[in-house]
């Protein structure tokens, strides 16, 4: 990614002047201001960041920000960042989803961007539930929470994002903690120098829906080892691990996603040179 | 004998007996003495081996669509022919070429009166194991219809010679024996005379035609899932894109592939997909992001049957609706429909044009028939639609993306560009684009996006209107070929018809329709849908007269000219 | 001290890292009082703008004793938690669209006592005379604060029942 630096960025230059509808206590709050942080510390100007949002609570957060921003529909926000990074590569790309919008009706996405690896950053604040929607269950709810729509709890195992994220290919995985603000920032700005597809789950409480996340923050500590280049190991620490491990987990070697460059022509009437009789 | 414009041959075979490699072959030599023409093919479903049928016409001019019969049939082999019996219409002046020794031909050449000509492939490939049986069919058929065995010569040559000399000199000799089988037999279909040379023409099938005319109109960024008919849209999109600094990705799957041209869009590309009827249901919802947010993009879809998985390799008329309505909500959007191989070349790039001035999604309907058949056409005259979409510079704070402006269309502002920044917004939104639930702002948006459609001047590419008359027919996409060679047919027969075809299917054009229509009192709509959805839609957005029947199929079968001149006649008696 | 915590291994230092607690502390109550207008929260809009501003005028203070340093470009340097964060910062995962004045002097009076505990520490580790100087100047603002704090919380207790079961309107689904 080429950002320009320029005279310094505040985290304020990074705010828009529209007013969150979070409910207060909401961990999003928390991920703007890390994003606003981590902006200013890349040192890159509003007009060249783009911040791409599909549907939930989370993916309002583009219209909260000074940046360029893009509200698209329910789970389809990688796609509309590959193509835009694809075609403006001088551009910093960042995709905010949450776990409904990223690992339900987001999941194949996820699974080829990963794979992809295009050079983003994708942060997904994970609330183990479908807030916008009232409180149904995600792919990362635990089975045994009780909804309307799953009453007395879904019965299926969570999925597991950064496993899936390290065999897909994710090229820098990360976990990071909402009510850590300044911790979260800082793995943003690495996971977005670090090419290729960079992912950060971000643990952050619903307040509505998962009153019983407030106890999150005292089950988060750091990863008690750095992180790896090796993702079969990364994998196993993730599936093993108790879940409130925070910090990079793993930054990997591939080279980030490159369009094919073609032989170019100067005139397009050479195309028709193949049809001419 | 009187000269015919066209002469149609139809080469069916199995098992990879090359059937469609000879409708090529021969294509390609009628081209090279001048002749234009129109090659199609049919397939069994198998993968590999599977029955497959070459149809071809041959003509003076350029054509359109087939005709209304084959004058030659020559069977490779006849297992399995049955199944294109619909597709191969024959008559008592017809001719086929069989092997006694190569099975039945199917009931239709019997029932037809057809005479039969013999060609004993067999025993020739038995004498000479090197030597093809569709090579010797090639060269038979060549010989009946007076092409120029040196020109079929040389044009084999070329065409095996990276398979080595000796494939070359076999399949030489193979075509150059079944000439010889059937020179004693004095045929000739009456084709006249090929034109001097004079304009430039082209072998080009449709979807080819369409990959030019994106590039042509500035499309930069394509995002790609396979699907019959339209994966060559794409693979030539692949090869080309990049000699002219754009690029293709493949996406996982059609959700993908139109969110990504959006992505790319916004970013400032002029951007495309090309997609059949299930894919296009796929990107619904997409469609109504980019209406919504303002963002251009190109999605080309190229229908087949249907509904749902429908006849893949087969064409229909049947996506009007989902492409003018398809998307939940009043959505208004682009939509046009290329009439013929050359015309999806002009109207893909006009499509450009038109997504970039409205920055609006603009849908191509163009079809199996016309994005697969390949055809020698004149080269067609440079048009000078480029999409240019209004940028957004210099820009004073707060920006207003989504401003109420006379023309409808708001300058926007690309990625990169200081004080420009807004997010584009799928939720109904302020003239700032900030998310809205207020009346005044959705009713102010609803008319924006409509009143930028409908005060744009389309101009005359809006539709094809020829010819004057009291009956009149209308037509889409690809059976235009089709009703102008039945409005000939009824000229020649001393009865005038004028033909109209819109290009631009959506948003409607009532009053450059009322125009087409002065003086019509009778109208017959054509086309190939089950549920008569292009009459339905005349009906609910255009005044008709009073006195307008439809002319409807489904697919698989193509509906022929003779078919549209009775159905005029027809109306004339009664 | 913990770890991540910045040093101030001069005056400037520490004039640049108090600055810098202050506009976090600032910024979050900003951030608190428009989440509360947004919410019709109207007395805790009032309570964290009060807040805010009180904050805001020690911001300024140190900036005066400053004088011509640059503070603001220093604290960009020298002022960085990396996995905590800046002590007075209220707890945005505290607040609540239903809190009470009560509630928000509760998360002041913790930001207060994280402050003055900071600036405790900072003190006993302190070398630096200017710094120990400052370092106590500010050990003693904060026990102000900390007190003012315990006095607005005796004049808003909290309410008889504790925090109200929850609106008799169910949530809004938004998309």
């Amino acid at each position: 990614m080429s950002a320009t630096i320029a005279p310094a960025c505040r985290p304020a230059d990074y705010r828009s002047a529209v007013k969150p509808i979070w409910c207060p206590g909401c961990g999003d709050f928390h991920v703007l201001m890390a994003f606003t942080r981590a902006f200013a510390e890349l040192g890159v100007r509003p007009e060249q960041v783009a911040v791409v949002s599909g549907i939930g609570c989370s993916s309002r957060v583009p219209a909260y920000m000074n940046c360029y921003g893009f509200h698209g529909v329910h789970g389809r926000s990688l796609a509309v960042a590959a193509g835009l990074k694809i075609v403006r590569p001088d551009l910093m790309v960042v995709v905010a989803s949450g776990d409904g919008d990223g690992y339900s009706i987001g999941g194949n996405h996820f699974l080829h961007a990963c794979r992809r690896n295009v050079d983003l950053t994708y942060v997904v604040m994970d609330n183990h539930i479908y807030g916008m929607t009232k409180g149904q269950p995600s792919p990362t709810t635990e089975p045994d929470f009780d909804t309307a729509l799953a009453p007395g709890g879904t019965g299926m195992r969570p999925f597991h994002p950064l496993v899936i994220a390290l065999a897909s290919g994710a090229n820098f995985v990360a976990r990071a903690f909402s009510g850590n603000p300044a911790e979260t920032a800082g793995i943003i700005v690495e996971a977005v120098r670090h090419p290729g597809f960079s992912f950060v789950e971000v643990l952050s409480p619903c307040v509505t829906y998962r009153p019983d996340q407030r106890a999150w923050k005292d089950r988060v500590h750091r990863a008690p080892v750095d992180a790896t280049d090796d993702a079969a190991r990364a994998a196993r620490r993730v599936m093993t691990d108790d879940g409130f491990n925070l910090g990079v987990l793993y930054r990997g070697n591939r080279p980030p996603y490159a369009p094919p460059i073609g032989k170019a022509i100067t005139d397009l009437a050479e195309l028709e040179r193949e049809f001419e009789l | 004998m009187a000269e015919a414009s066209s002469v149609s041959v139809a080469f069916v075979g199995s098992g990879g007996a090359g059937a469609l490699t000879t409708g090529r072959l021969l294509l390609e030599a009628a081209c090279a003495a001048g002749w234009h023409g129109l090659l199609t093919r049919s397939v069994g479903p198998q993968i590999r081996g599977g029955e497959a049928a070459a149809l071809l016409r041959i003509a003076v001019d350029s054509v359109e669509c087939h005709g209304d019969r084959f004058d030659l049939l020559v069977g490779v082999d006849w297992l399995n022919a049955h199944r294109f019996e619909t597709e191969i219409a024959l008559g008592p002046d017809s001719v086929v070429v069989s092997d006694p020794q190569g099975g039945d031909p199917p009931a239709i050449v019997p029932a037809s009166g057809a005479r039969v000509i013999e060609l004993r492939l067999k025993e020739l490939t038995t004498a000479n194991p090197a030597w093809r049986p569709n090579m010797i069919a090639v060269g038979a058929a060549a010989q009946l219809l007076r092409l120029d065995q040196v020109v079929l010569a040389d044009l084999i040559d070329k065409r095996f010679q990276d398979k080595g000399p000796a494939i070359v000199a076999a399949n030489l000799a193979a075509a150059r024996a079944g000439a010889a089988a059937v020179a004693h037999h004095n045929l000739g279909f009456g084709l006249a005379r090929p034109r001097a040379a004079g304009a430039r023409r082209w072998l080009i099938t449709g979807n080819e035609a369409v990959g030019l005319g994106a590039i042509r109109g500035g499309i930069r960024f394509a995002a790609a899932y396979p699907i019959t008919p339209a994966s060559e849209v794409l693979e030539w999109l692949a090869l080309n894109l990049t000699k002219v600094g754009g690029s293709l990705v493949q996406a996982e799957d059609e959700l993908a592939s139109i969110n990504m041209i959006i992505g790319g869009s916004y970013g400032g590309a002029p951007s495309l997909t090309a997609t059949s009827g299930p894919g296009l249901s796929l990107m619904v919802e997409a469609l109504g992001l980019a209406t919504a947010a303002e963002v251009p993009i190109v999605v080309v879809n190229v229908m087949r049957g249907g509904p749902s998985t429908g006849i893949p390799t087969k064409s229909e008329q049947a996506d009007l609706n989902i492409a003018v309505y398809g998307v939940h909500g009043d959505a208004p959007h682009i939509v046009v429909a290329p009439q013929s191989i050359p015309d999806c070349l002009l109207t893909t790039q006009w499509a450009v044009h038109l997504a970039e001035s409205l920055q609006t999604p603009a849908i191509l309907l163009s079809d199996q028939f016309l994005g697969q058949a390949l055809a020698a056409i004149a080269r067609p005259a440079d048009v000078s639609f480029i999409g240019q979409r209004q940028r957004a510079t210099a820009i004073v704070a707060p920006y207003r993306r989504y401003a109420l402006t006379a023309n409808g269309v708001s300058p926007m502002a690309v990625p990169g560009v200081a004080d420009g920044q807004y997010t584009a917004e799928s939720l109904s939104h302020t003239e700032r684009g900030l998310p809205s639930t207020s009346a005044s702002d959705h009713h102010a948006q609803l008319d924006k996006r409509r009143d930028k459609l409908e005060r744009f001047v389309f101009g005359d590419l809006w539709a094809t209107i020829e010819g004057e008359g009291t009956l009149a027919v209308i037509a889409w996409g690809s059976l235009t070929g089709a009703a102008r060679e039945a409005v000939a047919q009824l000229a020649r027969a001393g009865r005038q018809v004028r033909l109209i075809a819109p290009r631009l299917l959506s948003p409607a054009r009532p009053a450059e329709m009322a125009a087409a229509l002065e003086g019509v009192s009778r109208l017959l709509v054509v086309e190939q849908s089950h549920g008569a959805q292009f009459y339905r839609y005349l009906r609910a957005h255009y005044s008709l007269p009073a006195d307008t029947t439809v002319l409807h199929r489904p697919g698989p079968l193509p509906i022929r000219p003779g078919e549209i001149c009775r159905e005029l006649l027809r109306e004339q008696s009664s | 001290m913990s770890a991540d915590a910045p040093r101030a291994s001069s005056l400037v230092d520490l004039y640049a890292i108090a600055y810098q607690i202050e506009v976090d502390a600032v910024e979050r109550y900003t951030m608190l009082a428009d989440q509360m207008e947004m919410h019709n929260n109207l007395a805790l809009v009032d309570v964290f703008r009060d807040l805010a501003r009180a904050e805001g005028i020690h911001r300024d203070q140190i900036c005066s004793m400053a004088g011509d340093f640059d503070v603001a470009a220093h604290a960009r340097k020298v002022a960085r938690w990396h996995l905590g964060e800046s002590p007075e910062s209220a707890d945005l995962a505290a607040a609540h669209y239903l809190m009470t004045p009560h509630d928000a002097l509760q998360m002041a009076l913790a930001a207060e006592q994280r402050a003055l505990e900071f600036f405790r520490e900072l003190l006993a580790n302190a070398v630096d005379t200017d710094v120990r100087h400052l370092a106590a100047e500010l050990v003693e603002e904060e026990t102000g604060h900390v007190a003012l704090c315990h006095r607005l919380l005796l004049r808003y207790p909290p309410p008889a029942g504790g925090r109200p079961a929850g609106d008799p309107d169910p949530p809004a689904s938004q998309a």
